[in-house]
């Protein structure tokens, strides 16, 4: 989230879109009545079917579930074309004026530089701005030159009109059309919407850009960085932000700083490369910090064994051959027998990503699998036979399996991050049951034992495992404080200000943020952007004052919120040029005090720049203005396109009908196996959508006896139409298959979703909750990502589980 | 039938026929102290600590019976809202609600165990074993198929055959101290809910 | 208790002593608000110390479908198509004990002190002197109390009373997501209500309004209801609610002559107690012939089977 969950309060009004946060999020939709009740706010729901946010909107509208981008685009038109735009925060915070490289284009679904045998853009040399002699971006402040970002943003969506997005949508022109409306008034200075999304949105082969048109429709109204605004992801488990700030990913370092390719060889280079430099006169581009953070990184991680002389441990970090090992690549590496080793920490990946049935061959080719787990999970028994739920032949299954009772969340310490950033502590209640113990102890002790192994014995680059500073005192079982004091970092010899030279932090003190960070060695912090976590003072993140003198609900007492405990990001955009709060009545967030800027929120920004120096609100971007044109940032183009899901209901792309390639996202991670599996709508003739119930978490509580209680069994949603088409009643059994496998369930038919004309066609929606498996003390089902299709986002390779193709007859 | 022999008697077994007697209008006075469950929280211990499913990082009371002393085993009791979370102000949904039967729950793994290859069955075993043995073969798997150098001979240090998947409701201080152990393998297939 | 004293009692005619001075407590929940998430339901059964049957889904979002004598609340969803506006409603109400003014149970009950009222409002059964008839299931104008098929006892939302009597909400407002359930005074409630019929009004709502009903004297659970106008659109909540003819009759005439028949099934159970001694639980789930009596007075009362969809 830009923004956090009580803020949502200060909206004027609230989009759910992409998501359902009642469903989902209940006690944070909470601030959404909150508004409702004390801010007059409007709520707007727009969803393939009626949901339980719908239930509690003022407007409904349905879509076709996959074609957002469509719905957006026509709304980024609409806004253009009726001048609804927060003019002056469009011209001076976002890069309409920068005026775009020559040879830049868009032709017949793709833009330039597509490789079709690659299916990636591998030529992106024009996907940027034209830069003057000494660096800088060239800008024409009267938007009228043909190339600057605002003309080509208005002729890309010009082609979004309300005839063409109806007809992609099926959403009813009326309908989407007063939604236009009333998100358009919120382009008024002062006014605030926020947008609220979750995997409805993330998880499509154009994920990524649902989430970014959102983001451009934010920044023409004006509403990132305003209280009550924002673009507001809603993430689904209750630390996946702080295992994403802590880079648990792939290509990631803690900090969002990344794992160097082979070829950056020279750590000079990979440094520079990231040390993006500003691209306009007195922008801040934060990023030029990034070696103080990698230094500060590695100190953390190797101690002394890092020297400058070393590079600070550089090629102790592995060097990627691909952008990669994303989930989707990796799982099939192992369903091609490439992979012998895997470990599961709280992930029961069988359940959780697509193709079970590859998924399962796949585990089935391991040499050794280790799950930690609180729950026994159907990952740590893929081996079992669960008759229909899980047919396979044990005896042939070849992998070791081992698993480790770890302790749930009321028997350990530590720290989470929340949707909003916060970081909150928490105390253990109770010893775990039998033997369990936590995953820091497993990890702990695993790694105590490799390196004893390593020592003794030698081995595979032992140096970069005995050479990892692991100064706990438990060499087994690191305590939780130890280790959150070392992600905030200290100072390894006395840190001073090169202005004044004042000490600011003595050497073995605990660091204040991640300004007092430097690359020459002397800091150690684990995670630049948690430092001020836990600082000399203590434990910031144990902090449980809720007072808010405000009455803002900023809370900037209340735990601690990454970074530096701001808690509303680009928060220098809700005020004017000059300093102002736009609306410095109801949405005071921070100003210039004359001095400095101050506010009821922690400024994120150079606290004493004055407005008249001209340094811009979005200080991590080299432009220091926000990109209405991503550049190169994304893999599919830089102003997001219509594409249709990778199992579509109508064959085609209504925006490109006469080109195949631009049916779908042309640049999305596939695999020819899999591309082997879609089915088309002859056989799978309904667009089908899986999501989570309010009642249930994933597949964990239908091992918890009160959730099973109140949603027992697996279940479908089918629309009245099509049940009556089908000759289906409500609590009869019927089967779901997709060209992948099928389920059986019990069929709930409702009047919540109903069927929608697109291209000319009647399209019938298939809702497919999640939550059922072959263990647990709720009744067994099937695993849902039976049906699922192993295609994924060309940026984040998340894979397309809301959109996909399924036949529906009675079992 | 409503009322069985068991109730019958519990109903007029003591003070025989009292309660039809009383019902009969002759109820004595004192008969007035009537029983409310006795709350259940009286003594309990409160432990301040946070949801665990989605991202809302509702405020959590952990209600446990017992002192804390030397000779008692905290059992957790309830669980409730903290009235004082910004966020939550005291409320749950139906699955923060429900979390004592999480943290009950009958399917909670107690002891490490193994499926040996081809079996079909899992055996107890402790965790010296468990972890001697993962060690062994996380040893074996990365000093058979470690990459130092790639074809053109840069230095890659990395080990494509064993994968890691942490968990996104771990802590961030197991989060932390799992990457630091993850990446100083080599391991790049590392990857967490974040990814779906 | 303290803070909850008896100002009615079932089957008692006594005076009762004197009652201190003590509000009314009201618990109020805005359908407008409710998004029908059942965490009120998880915490009731939390609170409460009840886990009923793992049941099936039956093709709607309703689980359990029915209240039971382990789930004191329940969700009911309806769909409605509004004919005015040409929109969808999804219309969830929040199904329990309404902690009447003037309670049809209590009315109903056999058995001295085994429904009592205390002076906040609160209806609360005492299981202890419960003899199982059912009568204040025949009492009850909203289908309420449910028999438990373990002690053919029954059960009913509390109010929380063991919580109120500390000083605490019910487990359900405390935990209510989005605010759709309120507690407080019966007059703060009110209030309460006034301003979310005010803002709903302002919605297009026009038929909104408090769901007090007279026919029972007042209630201690209030509903905000955007079409107050039509309270059976939300799963058949009583448009007119009133206590059951039956009870009238029941409390006039047929009452004494049953618990005279009750006295002889009282005498009959005690000699057969003394002739064979205590019997083993196992029998007592079987029917036992010797005490139909009870029975047969109304036959009316039935035990209810949460399985079986109702009307």
């Amino acid at each position: 989230m830009t923004n956090h969950w009580s803020d949502i309060k200060n909206a004027d009004l609230v989009l759910i879109m992409g998501g359902n946060a009642a469903e989902a999020h209940p006690c944070g939709f909470k601030w959404v009545t909150e508004a409702k009740a004390h801010n007059k706010a409007r709520l707007v729901v727009v969803d393939p079917r009626f949901t339980r946010s719908a239930s509690v909107a003022d407007f409904y509208a349905p879509i076709r579930t996959g074609t957002d981008i469509a719905f957006l685009g026509g709304l980024i038109n609409y806004l253009l074309e009726n001048d609804k735009i927060q003019h002056e925060y469009v011209r001076n915070y976002t890069d309409v004026s920068f005026i775009v490289k020559e040879g830049f284009g868009f032709e017949d679904g793709l833009f330039n530089g597509y490789d079709a045998d690659k299916r990636a853009y591998t030529d992106k040399g024009t996907w940027g701005y034209e830069l003057d002699e000494q660096g800088y971006a060239k800008v024409d402040p009267t938007l009228q030159h043909p190339r600057c970002v605002f003309q080509l943003l208005k002729k890309h969506y010009s082609r979004y009109t309300p005839d063409v997005v109806s007809n992609i949508c099926g959403t009813p022109q009326a309908a989407m059309l007063r939604v236009w409306e009333t998100i358009a008034e919120t382009a008024a200075p002062g006014k605030a919407m926020t947008i609220m999304y979750a995997l409805g949105w993330t998880q499509h082969s154009v994920g990524s850009q649902m989430i970014r048109t959102g983001a451009m429709v934010q920044l023409l109204l004006g509403n990132i960085g305003m209280p009550g605004g924002g673009m507001n992801a809603l993430r689904g488990h209750s630390n996946i932000q702080g295992l994403t700030d802590l880079g648990l990913l792939s290509n990631l370092l803690p900090g969002y700083l990344t794992v160097p390719m082979e070829g950056e060889q020279d750590y000079a280079a990979y440094i520079a490369k990231r040390t993006a430099k500003p691209i306009r006169p007195g922008q801040l581009s934060y990023w030029q910090n990034y070696e103080k953070f990698h230094v500060s990184l590695m100190k953390a991680w190797y101690g002394k064994n890092a020297t400058a002389e070393n590079d600070w441990g550089f090629h102790w970090l592995p060097k990627l051959d691909i952008p990669g090992y994303d989930v989707l690549k990796y799982f099939d590496m192992m369903y091609q027998g490439q992979v012998n080793g895997y470990f599961c920490q709280g992930f029961n990946p069988i359940a959780s990503f697509p193709n079970k049935a590859k998924v399962a061959a796949a585990l089935a080719k391991l040499k050794f699998l280790v799950v930690m787990d609180p729950l026994a999970t159907e990952t740590s028994e893929f081996w079992r036979n669960a008759g229909e739920y899980n047919d396979v032949d044990t005896a042939s299954i070849q992998t070791t399996v081992f698993r480790l009772p770890t302790t749930c969340f009321a028997e350990e310490d530590g720290s989470l991050v929340n949707s909003g950033r916060w970081l909150q502590w928490h105390w253990k209640a109770a010893e775990p049951p039998g033997e369990a113990r936590t995953d820091v102890a497993i990890m702990g002790g695993l790694f105590h034992r490799l390196r004893r192994m390593y020592r003794e014995q030698g081995g595979a680059n032992a140096d970069a495992l005995l050479n990892i500073d692991w100064p706990y005192l438990r060499q087994d079982e690191p305590s939780p404080e130890e280790i959150a004091r070392e992600f905030n970092g200290k100072a390894l010899a006395d840190v001073t200000d090169p202005a004044t030279g004042a000490v600011l932090a003595k050497a073995g003190e605990q660091l204040a943020g991640f300004a007092q960070l430097r690359a020459d060695g002397s800091t150690a912090s684990g995670c630049w952007i948690f430092s001020g976590s836990w600082t000399q003072a203590g434990n910031q993140m144990a902090r449980r004052d809720n007072a808010d003198p405000y009455g803002m609900g900023q809370t900037l007492g209340w735990a601690w919120s990454w970074p530096a405990n701001r808690r509303i990001l680009y928060n220098r955009a809700s005020a004017d040029v000059s300093g102002r709060p736009w609306d410095p009545e109801k949405k005071r967030l921070v100003w210039w005090n004359g001095k400095a800027w101050t506010g009821t929120d922690v400024p994120d920004f150079k606290v004493d720049s004055a407005p008249d120096e001209g340094m811009n609100p979005f200080i991590m971007n080299p432009e220091g203005v926000a990109r209405l044109f991503a550049v190169d940032k994304m893999n599919e183009g830089p102003f997001p396109e219509h594409y249709e899901p990778f199992e579509t209901p109508i064959g085609r792309n209504p925006m490109h009908p006469d080109n195949p390639k631009a049916t779908s996202n042309p640049a999305a991670r596939v695999f020819k196996n899999d591309m082997e599996l879609f089915g088309t709508a002859e056989d799978f003739p309904y667009a089908a959508t899986t999501y989570r119930l309010t009642e249930h978490f994933h597949f964990w509580t239908k091992h918890c006896r009160l959730n099973a209680i109140t949603q027992p069994e697996q279940f479908v949603e089918i629309g009245e139409a099509l049940a009556k088409e089908l000759g289906i009643t409500a609590g009869e059994r019927v089967k779901v298959s997709s060209n992948r496998g099928y389920i059986k369930a019990v069929a709930v038919v409702t009047k919540r979703i109903k069927p929608l004309t697109v291209d000319g066609k009647t399209v019938h929606q298939v809702g497919i909750p999640l939550h059922w498996g072959f263990s647990g003390v709720a009744r067994n089902g099937y695993l849902t990502n039976t049906l699922t299709p192993f295609v994924g986002d060309a940026n984040t390779q998340t894979p397309e589980f809301k959109s996909f193709l399924v036949n529906v007859e009675k079992a | 039938m409503d009322m069985n022999r068991r109730q019958f008697f519990k109903v007029c077994g003591v003070g025989l026929g009292a309660s039809s007697m009383a019902a009969l209008g002759m109820a004595p006075p004192a008969a007035y102290a009537e029983s409310i469950r006795h709350f259940k929280l009286t003594n309990t211990r409160e432990t301040r600590n946070t949801c665990p499913y989605c991202s809302v990082g509702c405020g959590l009371i952990l209600y446990s019976q017992g002192s804390g002393g030397k000779n008692v085993a905290q059992d957790i009791i309830h669980i409730e809202g903290d009235a004082d979370h910004p966020v939550n102000r005291g409320t749950l949904c139906p699955k923060g609600a429900g979390l004592l039967d999480f943290v009950h729950s009958p399917n909670r793994l107690k002891y490490p165990e193994v499926r040996e290859a081809g079996s079909n069955e899992w055996k107890r075993i402790s965790w010296d074993d468990a972890l001697d043995r993962i060690a062994k073969l996380v040893k074996d798997d990365r000093d058979a198929n470690f990459i130092e150098k790639n074809d053109q001979g840069q230095i890659v240090n990395r080990w494509l055959s064993t994968g890691f998947l942490a968990a996104s409701a771990s802590s961030n201080e197991a989060g932390y101290i799992t990457h630091k152990v993850v990446r100083s393998l080599g391991i790049l297939a590392f990857d967490n809910q974040a990814r779906v | 208790m303290a803070t909850q004293d008896v100002i009615a009692r079932s089957a008692t005619t006594t005076e009762r002593p004197s009652i201190r001075e003590i509000g009314e407590v009201a618990k109020l929940i805005d359908t407008s608000k409710c998004i029908g998430c059942k965490a009120c339901q998880v915490a009731c059964s939390e609170w409460n110390d009840l886990r009923d049957e793992v049941g099936t889904s039956h093709g709607t979002y309703d689980n359990p479908i029915d209240l039971t004598a382990e789930s004191w609340t329940v969700m009911k969803f309806a769909e409605y198509e509004n004919p005015q506006s040409g929109n969808l409603e999804w219309l969830i109400r929040k199904d329990g004990c309404m902690h009447c003014a003037e309670p049809g149970c209590l009315k109903a009950c056999p058995s001295p002190g085994a429904i009592v009222k205390y002076a906040n409002g609160i209806v609360d059964f005492n299981q202890d002197k419960c003899i199982g008839c059912g009568y204040c299931i025949t009492g009850c104008p909203f289908d309420v109390p449910r028999l438990s098929e373990k002690d053919k006892k029954a059960y009913k939302c509390t109010l929380c009373s063991d919580r109120v009597s500390v000083g605490l909400e019910p487990a359900c407002v405390k935990t209510c997501p989005t605010g759709a359930i309120v507690f407080g005074s019966k007059e703060d409630m009110k209030e309460h209500a006034a301003g979310r019929i005010a803002d709903l009004k302002e919605r297009g709502f026009d038929k909104a309004g408090l769901y007090d009903p007279d026919g029972v004297g007042g209630t201690h659970v209030m509903y905000v209801l955007h079409h107050a106008d039509q309270p059976s659109l939300y799963s058949e909540l009583p448009n007119e609610p009133a206590i059951s003819p039956l009870v009238s009759l029941w409390k006039g005439v047929a009452k004494p002559l049953a618990l005279l028949g009750m006295g002889a099934a009282v005498l009959a159970g005690f000699f057969h107690y003394t002739r064979v001694g205590p019997v083993r639980v196992e029998e007592d789930e079987a029917e036992a012939p010797g005490a139909t009596g009870v029975h047969q007075v109304d036959p009316a009362v039935h035990v209810v089977d949460p399985k079986e969809p109702r009307a």
